[in-house]
């Protein structure tokens, strides 16, 4: 059965592309963040490894390799090792239904870009999968034997099923505004209108509740220092501890990642749809994929540093006003969303 | 007790409530930060060249005639963490003494400058060297060699000290 196997090797080769480039991409993100942080406080940065301190993610990770992975005494061993792994498995397998640009035809062959393509419940699966994230936090909180990595593997899980709900149903106004679940098409149907224009609310919510599912600030409660230590990885160390940041930076490109394609048209150029048609770019080449891509990226990018920028300038909320944001405010504006959106959707259908 | 009436949250305006203005105001000043220009030295490229008012690492003066330390041990006397061990000698020249050893234990030194202020002879200054580095016990101890400066290199100081002292 050739037909399955290229299909397989399509989806390996694809599978490598997105996760070297999501592990790139999280180096990168740890370099940006050090740096925007320092220019936020009048400092410099990381600028000494490499042009600009470019390799200095490379030299962290390096370091990380090189330390001592410790387990405490009393800790849980088999679940202390599963728990970073949850944590990043789960990151990575969020891209798969991502789209980072329509179609290439290679050979006669149309291959759409995202490593399993087609999905037609992509959305719900981005969902289903963040909740199983959690486990890895709560394990790793559990098994660590330690009443700091506890508490935050407690608070972390208390805080993304909060959010989470929010965090659906801010997207089901999209959802009704698209009609399908299916990524790749949501993005097709926003080549003149993008989604945000339609559902403002929606992406305000969808944006706080991500800064919430990420666990970054002002909502990184699970690793509140001056509380928590390191919160539930407190007891991590060396590329375990890795791992966990790895996964956290990886989530956070998720995040971003499904605003542009949710919210933000994807790999659509603003005000000119037709903008790669003008340069001559045909449907299906190579040449416009790498342009949509970059055109993806680009939002990507822009909203990561919104994510870097409001760590450095809000400051972290309290539990109980974390609690009382994301069950008083949010679900209440994501269920009137909803209702606002149902019966546009309808009142035009009739008109 | 609890407040309960005229509370801050009572207080607040309806657009206050939402937290969202402010926060974008926040992102506004951050935003500025971010383009200011930065303070930061770039320290083993950059250095900085101390002022003639500098009380670096304590050195002794050497002109054209040779060192001018009398080993009159005033130096030794006043240093108030007993840093400095002086010997003296007699010279050819009547009535004038040199030390044949001087020391500053720099592990012990704290950068007073007594040692400068009491010397009658203006023969032990404090230098410009901030980088004191040392990779053990004795080798922080210094000697005549290492101590012994020539004048043109501590001319800030001396123009300092005539004035100031
Ligand atoms: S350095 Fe000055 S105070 Fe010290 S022994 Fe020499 S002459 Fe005396
Ligand atoms: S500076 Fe002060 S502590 Fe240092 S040698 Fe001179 S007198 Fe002693």
């Amino acid at each position: 059965m050739p037909e399955l196997l290229v299909q397989f090797v399509i989806a390996g080769v694809k599978a490598f592309i997105v996760v070297n480039t999501v592990l790139l991409a999280a180096a990168t993100l740890v370099y940006v963040e050090r740096r925007v942080a320092a220019w936020i406080q009048d400092r410099i940065g990381p600028n000494r490894v490499g042009p600009f301190g470019l390799l200095q993610p490379f030299a962290d990770v390096l370091k990380l390799y090189f330390k001592e992975d410790l387990v405490p005494a009393l800790a849980d061993r088999a679940y202390h090792r599963l728990a970073p792994l949850i944590s990043i498995a789960v990151a990575l397998s969020l891209y798969a239904v991502i789209p980072i640009a329509d179609y290439v035809v290679i050979g006669g062959e149309r291959i759409p870009l995202s490593v399993a393509p087609g999905i037609n419940v992509g959305v719900l699966y981005i969902l289903a999968m963040t909740s199983i994230g959690v486990y890895g936090i709560v394990l790793a909180g559990w098994a660590s034997n330690n009443k700091y990595s506890l508490l935050g593997g407690l608070r972390s899980s208390a805080q993304m099923i909060s959010y989470e709900l929010a965090l659906g149903l801010s997207i089901v106004g999209v959802v009704m505004v698209a009609g399908t679940l299916d990524i790749a098409e949501i993005i097709a149907r926003q080549k003149h209108v993008w989604n945000i224009v339609y559902q403002p609310l929606g992406f305000l919510l969808f944006l706080v509740a991500s800064f919430a599912e990420t666990n970054r600030a002002p909502f990184d409660l699970p690793e509140a220092e001056p509380e928590l230590v390191g919160g539930y990885h407190t007891e991590y160390s060396s590329m375990k501890f890795g791992l966990f940041f790895l996964a956290e930076y990886s989530n956070m490109v998720v995040a971003s990642l499904m605003m542009a394609t949710l919210f933000l048209g994807g790999w659509h150029v603003p005000f000119v749809p037709e903008l790669p048609q003008w340069l001559g770019l045909q449907e299906g080449s190579i040449g416009l994929a790498l342009f949509q891509a970059a055109v993806t990226v680009a939002k990507t990018a822009a909203l990561l540093f919104l994510f870097i920028w409001v760590r450095w300038t809000v400051p972290r909320f309290r539990y109980d006003q974390l609690m009382r944001l994301g069950w008083r405010v949010l679900l209440p504006f994501a269920l009137l969303n909803i209702v606002v959106t149902g019966t546009v959707l309808l009142a035009l259908e009739l008109v | 007790m609890n407040v309960t009436q005229n509370t801050e949250a009572q207080r607040m305006s309806f657009w206050e409530k939402l937290y969202l203005p402010a926060i974008v105001q926040g992102l506004g000043v951050t935003l500025r930060q971010m383009f200011r220009p930065k303070f930061t030295r770039q320290y083993p490229e950059e250095r900085w060249e101390p002022l003639g008012s500098y009380r670096g690492s304590p050195v002794l003066v050497l002109d054209e005639d040779g060192e001018r330390c009398v080993a009159c041990g005033l130096c030794s006397r006043v240093c108030p963490a007993l840093a400095i061990e002086v010997q003296a000698a007699e010279t050819e020249r009547e009535k004038e003494r040199y030390p044949v050893k001087f020391e500053i234990n720099m592990l012990r030194c704290i950068y007073c400058g007594y040692c400068e202020e009491v010397c009658p002879e203006e023969a032990i200054v404090m230098s410009k060297d901030y980088e004191l580095v040392f990779e053990d016990r004795e080798s922080a101890i210094l000697g005549k060699e290492q101590l012994l400066v020539p004048i043109e290199k501590l001319q800030d100081r001396l123009e300092f000290l005539r004035r100031y002292k």
